[in-house]
């Protein structure tokens, strides 16, 4: 059994004397999605910002390949092939689509003793990249990419990772702005990525996104790791409650209610 | 990744028609700007009657717009990273002093005193840039200081070192023939500067690869930063060219008028602005080209010259070009969205 791609062992971070995570171990293997739940607040973005290079850990081992490796800066996160797209960052909408596919990382050719930008070849290879993802609507390397739906510039970003050799792929909430259909696309490319063998950490608040694409399920809760089980272990009810922070949702309507009361019997002398 | 690479060597399946179409023009982002040229040109030639259309009304526009068009092409490159400056406006004249001091008033070789004024205004751009992005203080801010700033020390100096607020200062012909010399007695040299000017911006902003990373600043600079793009030192880079360039009007300004005034260039900061946005770049920056940018520039020199060739008071000039601003701004937006949401027709092939 190969190593798996990424793997936490006993990671802890602390920024002065606050505990962000504790704790943690956790492993992704190649054509893995794991899904990372947990409230605002649990710790979801220092866990990804620890993988992508940004933090490092206080204590504890990061592997790749069940090598242990440490990410000096995201840079070179990214070039061990770690690559996370945010919500809305990583496109340019006033930008075309060849361009914004290699941004940064732009082709070149010879021009007299000049190096230009191939546009030719940054168009072609973008608009074969993403439509290798199933989105065959986009066939012009030169179309502005703020003309593409949400779901679309997403489906550019992953395939923009993909092609530059990420093997482990960060989601951080792609399908929280979007609407049913645009949230499919994204989920459907989210299970080619996995199909073409790479570690994918999703995360999500929707519980039916995760469950769609899941293989694996991590709950954070105040930078611990609360569950880590498998598909299949939970319900959706039992997942739903976790990613309420651990407490049933039934035991929360009690909770609100009593508030609700409590706001009531002194409502009347405030106004 | 072979996988990706083998198919490279395919014959491209979607590659799109490069055939002439209008919709494509129009989508550029100096559509706006060149429609506005034309209809200024048009106007003026009927308004200015024949004279505006003669070689010397030419001239004169032509002049005009090249000294502001060597300014606008870096301001407008700045612009399109997401930033302003408006320190060139006392850069101009503190590099003209710079010459005429050292070249003129010292009567030091005249290639010592152009060398000091290209390096204070590199100097004054790389300072502007390190305070943009050590302090993240906008840009307009950091450099209305320096604005302020350098036209202080520009008047200071002057008075203490020369006792006079204007120098005068005689180059020789290589000087002349370089930087102040009419050609056919009523072009500036200074176009031929302007034409290479275009030329190099062009090939940096359109087809280098360093062009790309402008419009990736400019369009989301965090980002820009995240895709490993140097954004620290392009800015710097972005700001010494524009101290540059302002230095080299400060320089050709001495040269040709033959003396250098402590307040000169102050109607550089908005003429420039001014001729980039009817360009088409937008001002938040991430969209633009060095063509519209040029449009622009002459759009602004026709009306600021055009209006003497006619009968109207030259008073008015201000009013047309404020009105065309706010037109060319707004024909601009159109055309932006034009392309934002264009998409090519389904099942057309």
């Amino acid at each position: 059994m190969p190593a798996p791609i990424i793997e936490l062992r006993h990671v802890n971070k602390s920024f002065g004397p606050i505990d962000v995570l504790h704790d943690i171990s956790l492993k992704v293997d190649a054509g893995e999605v794991l899904c990372l739940l947990g409230d605002n607040g649990a710790g979801k973005s220092t866990l990804i910002k620890t993988l992508s290079g940004v933090h490092k850990p206080t204590s504890g081992i990061v592997l790749m390949d069940g090598k242990e490796v440490t990410f000096a800066n995201p840079r070179e996160a990214s070039e061990m092939g770690v690559a996370t797209v945010h919500q809305f960052g990583g496109t340019f909408p006033l930008m075309s689509v060849g361009r914004c596919f290699f941004v940064g990382r732009e082709p070149t050719k010879k021009w007299g003793p000049l190096r230009i930008y191939d546009r030719a070849t940054a168009n072609e290879i973008a608009v074969k990249s993403i439509q290798g993802f199933g989105i065959t609507r986009i066939d012009d390397g030169d179309r502005l990419v703020g003309g593409m739906s949400g779901g679309e510039r997403q489906s550019l970003a992953i395939a923009r990772a993909v092609h530059f050799g990420a093997r482990l792929l960060i989601l951080d909430e792609p399908t929280a702005a979007l609407g049913v259909k645009q949230a499919s696309h994204v989920l459907r490319i989210v299970l080619e990525a996995r199909k073409r063998g790479l570690a994918v950490i999703f995360i999500t608040h929707q519980v039916t996104h995760a469950m769609a694409v899941g293989d694996h399920f991590a709950v954070l809760i105040r930078g611990a790791l609360a569950a880590n089980f498998l598909k299949g272990e939970k319900t959706r009810e039992e997942i739903t409650d976790l990613m309420a922070g651990g407490e049933s949702l039934a035991n929360l309507d009690a909770e609100v209610q009593d508030v609700m009361d409590a706001e009531g019997s002194r409502a009347s002398p405030v106004a | 990744m072979s996988d990706t690479l083998h198919r490279t060597g395919a014959p491209p399946a979607t590659r799109s028609a490069r055939s002439f179409s209008f919709g494509a023009l129009a989508r550029r982002p100096e559509a706006g700007s060149f429609l506005g040229m034309v209809i200024v040109f048009i106007f003026f030639a009927i308004a200015g009657g024949a004279n505006f259309v003669t070689l010397g009304g030419t001239a004169s526009w032509l002049n005009v717009a090249a000294e502001i068009g060597i300014v606008a092409l870096p301001v407008g490159l700045l612009m399109i990273a997401g930033e302003l400056d408006i320190s060139i406006g006392s850069v101009i004249p503190a590099a003209s002093m710079t010459v005429a001091i050292i070249s003129g008033y010292f009567g030091l070789p005249l290639i010592l005193g152009v060398a000091a004024a290209l390096a204070l205004g590199l100097l004054v751009g790389f300072v502007n840039g390190i305070l943009v992005i050590r302090t993240g203080v906008p840009s307009l801010i950091v450099t209305l200081g320096s604005l302020f700033a350098v036209a202080g020390l520009t008047l200071g100096l002057s008075v203490i070192i020369t006792g006079s607020t204007g120098v005068p200062i005689q180059t020789g012909p290589i000087g002349k023939a370089l930087l102040g010399q009419f050609i056919a007695g009523i072009f500036q040299v200074t176009i031929l500067w302007w034409l290479v000017a275009i030329v190099v911006v062009g090939f940096l902003l359109h087809i280098s690869r360093w062009g790309n990373w402008i419009f990736a600043l400019g369009g989301d600079k965090v980002s820009a930063r995240n895709e490993g793009i140097p954004i620290d030192r392009l800015i710097i880079q972005l700001f010494m060219s524009s101290g540059f360039a302002a230095a080299f009007i400060g320089i050709s300004q001495a040269i040709l008028y033959n003396s250098a005034q402590v307040s000169t260039g102050q109607s550089f900061i908005f003429n420039s602005i001014i001729s980039v946005v009817i360009g088409g770049v937008l001002l938040t920056g991430g969209f633009g080209s060095v063509v519209g940018i040029v449009f622009g520039t002459i759009t602004f020199a026709i009306v600021n010259q055009g209006i003497f060739y006619t009968g109207f008071d030259a008073n008015w000039a201000s009013l047309i070009i404020g009105v065309l601003l706010l037109l060319a701004v707004l024909l601009n937006n159109t055309f932006r969205k034009m392309a934002l949401n264009y998409s090519p027709k389904k099942g057309k092939s």
